[in-house]
């Protein structure tokens, strides 16, 4: 059941990009087109449970145990870095046609803030605070790390399919680019709002 | 003009990080629900934009260049670290409310992005000068967006009560009225500049 309320939470109700606001530039950026938004989607859902695991297994057995927190954000960032440079490399190896999806996001992921956000979130394990019944640890967190990423990708597709109809309207100068997407984000998040209390 | 004017400047005015190059989306959204919250984010910033840009236009020429944006990370984020030691100990209220989004300066793209595009190619006088400016583009726009936000919403700006009480749009303290805010204040920025 608490698994249930973790996905419902992290998807809908602090939805990563409508609540809490990470990953807004890669939001704004590759959300003109559905095709591009999912690839982003699933490329940055694959990289955050990974590095959320990979993140929250050193903070537990390396950081904390020779008292080193200070050291979190360095050592996550080079991390998150390293490994996307490595799925790179086996994706290239083992599945050229999912490289060939995903590869022109996958450089992308690494100064995109929803990823070490969501690690730094998992590892500090100030998450589960929102949720009745949840616990920090690895399977509720990479769970949660994964409905995220989800929620990111949601958000985003949905995005791009209104952005899509709304290039063929016609849109004041002045509004013209930016601002008419972060109105239609802002509509959008007021829409997420009413899933607030659902959890 | 002379250079070093004109590099302060350019940063402030023309290409403003937030509604001239349209970067570090994320911290302006979320850290603007008040004026003196979006401060605070805007001078940490400015501590690391400018401390970044000075270190990494120094060791310029002794960064291989095969590996040059992982050692801009590492500058880039040991700075990061300072400031959130430094908040901890001196502001442990604002380091409570900005929370999350300290260590998340590092990937902040205008840091980076100065990085990149000016510190790699001048001379450390300039390049403070340009973290300077950029850094100061951006507390600038934080604060503005800051308290306009926290006037709508609340009624009080910098914490001052300047309507009445029972005034107050919640709507603008919530998520969506940071995209609806900055949305605006964005459209008449563009309609000013043409």
């Amino acid at each position: 059941m608490v698994y249930f309320l973790i996905i419902i939470s992290a998807i809908f109700v602090n939805n990563i990009v409508f609540s809490q606001f990470l990953g807004i530039c890669p939001f704004l950026g590759v959300s003109k087109r559905i095709n591009t938004a999912a690839g982003m989607g699933a490329a940055v859902t694959f990289v955050l449970t990974l590095a959320t695991i990979v993140t929250y297994l050193l903070q537990k057995y390396v950081l904390v145990r020779f008292g080193l927190e200070f050291l979190q954000t360095i050592l996550f960032i080079l991390v998150i870095a390293a490994l996307v440079q490595m799925i790179e490399i086996v994706l290239k190896k083992i599945s050229p046609s999912l490289y060939q999806a995903l590869g022109v996001f996958l450089p992308l992921i690494t100064t995109n803030c929803c990823i070490l956000g969501v690690a730094i979130l998992v590892a500090d394990g100030t998450w589960a605070g929102k949720i009745p019944g949840a616990e920090a640890n690895l399977l509720q967190g990479t769970v949660f790390a994964f409905a995220t990423a989800i929620g990111f990708a949601l958000a985003l597709i949905l995005f791009a399919g209104i952005r899509e109809q709304l290039s063929m309207n016609k849109v004041p100068k002045a509004m013209e680019g930016t601002p008419i997407a972060l109105l239609t984000a802002g509509l959008l998040a007021m829409a997420f709002m009413g899933f607030s209390g659902v959890v | 003009m002379n250079k070093p004017m004109n590099v302060f400047t350019n940063g402030l005015f023309r290409e403003n990080p937030t509604f001239g190059l349209v970067l570090g989306m994320c911290p302006t959204l979320a850290t603007t629900t008040s004026a003196v919250n979006g401060m605070s984010m805007g001078l940490a910033t400015l501590f690391v934009l400018v401390c970044s840009n000075v270190v990494i236009s120094l060791l310029r020429n002794l960064i291989p260049d095969k590996v040059h944006i992982p050692a801009y990370i590492v500058v880039i984020a040991s700075f990061v670290t300072m400031v959130q030691l430094l908040m901890q100990a001196y502001v442990p209220a604002i380091y409570e409310t900005l929370g999350l989004f300290i260590p998340l300066i590092v990937v902040n793209c205008i840091v980076l992005g100065r990085a990149e595009a000016f510190a790699a190619k001048n001379n450390a006088g300039l390049s403070a000068l340009d973290g300077l400016g950029m850094g100061l583009g951006f507390t600038l726009s934080l604060t503005i967006l800051g308290a306009i936000r926290e006037l709508l919403g609340t009624g009080t700006c910098f914490g001052l009560p300047v309507f009445n009480e029972q005034y107050g749009m919640l709507i603008f303290v919530l998520a969506p009225g940071a995209f609806l805010a900055l949305a605006y204040l964005m459209a008449i920025v563009n309609k000013i500049r043409k």
